[in-house]
């Protein structure tokens, strides 16, 4: 995208205006996310991710999306399976971390079902969504050069003109849809996010349109009383979504631990098309809302639970572990 | 006292960090050695996550490299955008890396088994390892080795070891002095030749002969004239390991 053109999107179609934009999360995902589309997830794949709009996206049964496979663990693996994503620009994808390989990302991959569009780095996804942020067409960084993953990105590597060494131009990159998951904001979309922000910072700006959801709503006299906690401001936000407990099962920190059960689950039933199937028939897609799936994963018992295991009061249980 | 493979490579990866420097970790046992490290020898290691974490004090394994245990009561919670200018600044010392195949100059392949079109294995891809490789002074290999990741060619040059040998990462624009500097595999520690920059056999875990190493390796590894073994894990260590670290066994087995 050139920087003129999303300088042009940014003055016509961001509004500046402080207006009420909370809606239900229903609502935002039928207004903002398109088949087609090129879909950017905040977090950290499995750590404060909007599993709630995946699972929106999914029950509304978009296609073709593309995906910034970005960090990207639990979140691309359920949108592989649920068909809604075909194809992946992949720093990080079809792993689940310490629980190992993705048995569906792959199977998906392997089978041809989705393609790899383009290979780059974490830093690299990072930095293209920061040059996009600081309204530049690239970012000059100091690395993949010399590798396949270069090969594959779709970045340049040119002379620098003041030290004369190579240097790796990375290019912006504008999603036309994120859905970054919060601690707290307000009905604008002033955001705050307890821990570490990971990238969110820099694709809420690079986002063309961005989908806030968030723990809890609070007032704007909260936000104001301590502005500098402030991450993602009202400008940047297309919708805000109450939706407590939206990123179960990853990890929301200070607030409740990823549920390794349903992990366990998830990676046992997504070995098979069936499986998925039978996942999707019985937490997705007859779910009205998310508060009906979070009763359906255990309800408040579960996310006690998950809160505790937070405060480390009780001890890690890994269904998934090899012994 | 008895030990698993596993905790042979905590310990000796743990070995290879000094105290007062800082080191990149990834999931899994890149945590748990340099949570050893910091427990033993090196209190004062600075451990950076790629998410943002800071110089946390690790109370458990984290699951992810992201979550909330990477920056416990940490120094700071920052951004990856931070993290990794740090690295590229130079202030990250260390850097660990795994793999599913290497070459002889330490070049790692994390992202396809056959063509990169039609994988036969796909692998989750970069990460932050090409970062790290490209970035961090030194980096550190926790892999397991056989012939069929020990490799002449790699199938996909995922992550910079030293390219195509002496000046290739200069050349292709990596930032000065640095590279791979230590693989550790079940089997044994292997470094590279300042010279050549191909891998050489630094030791051989007890148990295990020059020749087991060589048959397990694809590639022509340099052998020095005299080859020390790898010092055993300690009784001190091992505790650690199964008690502190890692007692429910989610890495260590």
């Amino acid at each position: 995208m050139d920087p003129d053109d999303a300088r042009d999107w940014m003055a016509t179609k961001k509004s500046r205006m402080l207006t009420d934009k909370l809606m239900p999360l229903e609502e935002a995902v039928s207004k903002f996310t398109y088949d087609g589309g090129y879909l950017a997830m905040g977090g950290f794949g499995h750590i404060r991710v909007s599993m709630a709009g995946i699972y929106e996206m999914i029950r509304q049964r978009r296609r073709n999306l593309v995906i910034a496979g970005k960090t990207a663990v639990h979140d691309v693996d359920v949108l592989i399976a649920s068909s809604v994503v075909d194809r992946v620009e992949c720093a990080y994808a079809f792993g689940h971390e310490l629980r190992g390989l993705s048995p569906a990302g792959r199977r998906a991959v392997e089978g041809g079902k989705v393609k790899v569009v383009a290979e780059l780095s974490n830093a690299a996804f990072q930095w293209r969504f920061k040059a996009a942020s600081m309204g530049l067409p690239w970012l000059p960084a100091r690395i993949m050069m010399g590798t396949d993953t270069f090969r594959y990105s779709s970045s340049k590597v040119v002379e620098d003109p003041y030290t004369g060494k190579p240097i790796c131009l990375i290019p912006a990159c504008y999603p036309d849809f994120a859905f970054i998951h919060v601690h707290r904001c307000d009905k604008y979309g002033n955001c705050q996010i307890d821990g570490t922000v990971i990238e969110d910072k820099e694709l809420a700006m690079a986002a063309k349109r961005l989908i806030i959801t968030t723990e809890e709503i609070v007032s704007e006299d909260e936000i104001r009383a301590s502005p500098d906690r402030t991450v993602i401001p009202f400008y940047m936000v297309d919708a805000v979504c109450e939706v407590p407990y939206g990123c179960h099962p990853g990890n929301m920190p200070l607030l409740y631990y990823s549920d390794e059960e349903h992990m366990a689950e998830w990676l046992a039933l997504s070995r098979t098309e069936d499986g998925v199937k039978q996942y999707l028939d019985k937490y997705v897609y007859p779910v009205e809302d998310f508060a009906e799936y979070v009763a359906l994963v255990g309800g408040e018992k579960k996310m006690g639970y998950l809160r505790r295991l937070e405060r480390l009061e009780e001890p890690l249980s890994a269904p998934w572990a090899k012994r | 006292m008895a030990y698993n493979p596993t905790e042979l490579m905590a310990s000796a990866a743990s070995r290879v960090l000094e105290d007062g420097k800082s080191v990149f970790v990834g999931t899994g046992l890149p945590i748990i050695a340099s949570m050893l490290a910091q427990r033993t020898h090196a209190p004062n290691l600075l451990v950076v996550f790629e998410a943002g974490g800071v110089g946390p004090k690790i109370p458990a394994i984290p699951i992810s490299v992201g979550d909330s245990r990477t920056f416990h009561k940490a120094v700071m919670a920052a951004s990856m955008d931070y993290v990794m200018s740090c690295a590229q600044l130079g202030h990250i010392d260390y850097g660990f890396l795994g793999a599913a195949q290497i070459d002889a100059y330490g070049n790692l392949n994390t992202t396809c088994i056959g063509q990169h079109e039609n994988p036969k294995t796909r692998l989750p891809g970069s990460g932050g390892a090409n970062d790290l490789g490209s970035l961090c002074w030194r980096t550190i290999v926790l892999m397991r080795q056989d012939t069929r990741k020990f490799v002449e060619k790699l199938d996909y040059l995922t992550t910079p070891g030293y390219l195509l040998g002496p000046g290739s990462r200069e050349k292709a624009g990596l930032p000065r002095n640095t590279g791979p500097y230590r693989v550790i595999t079940q089997l044994g520690v292997m470094g590279f030749d300042p010279e050549s920059k191909r891998m050489v056999l630094v030791s051989t875990h007890p148990g295990v002969s020059v020749k087991d190493v060589v048959d397990n390796t694809g590639f022509k590894l340099i052998i020095p004239d005299h080859v020390p073994v790898t010092e055993m894990p300690s009784a001190e260590e091992l505790r650690l390991l199964r008690e502190e670290l890692d007692p429910n066994k989610i890495v260590i087995g």
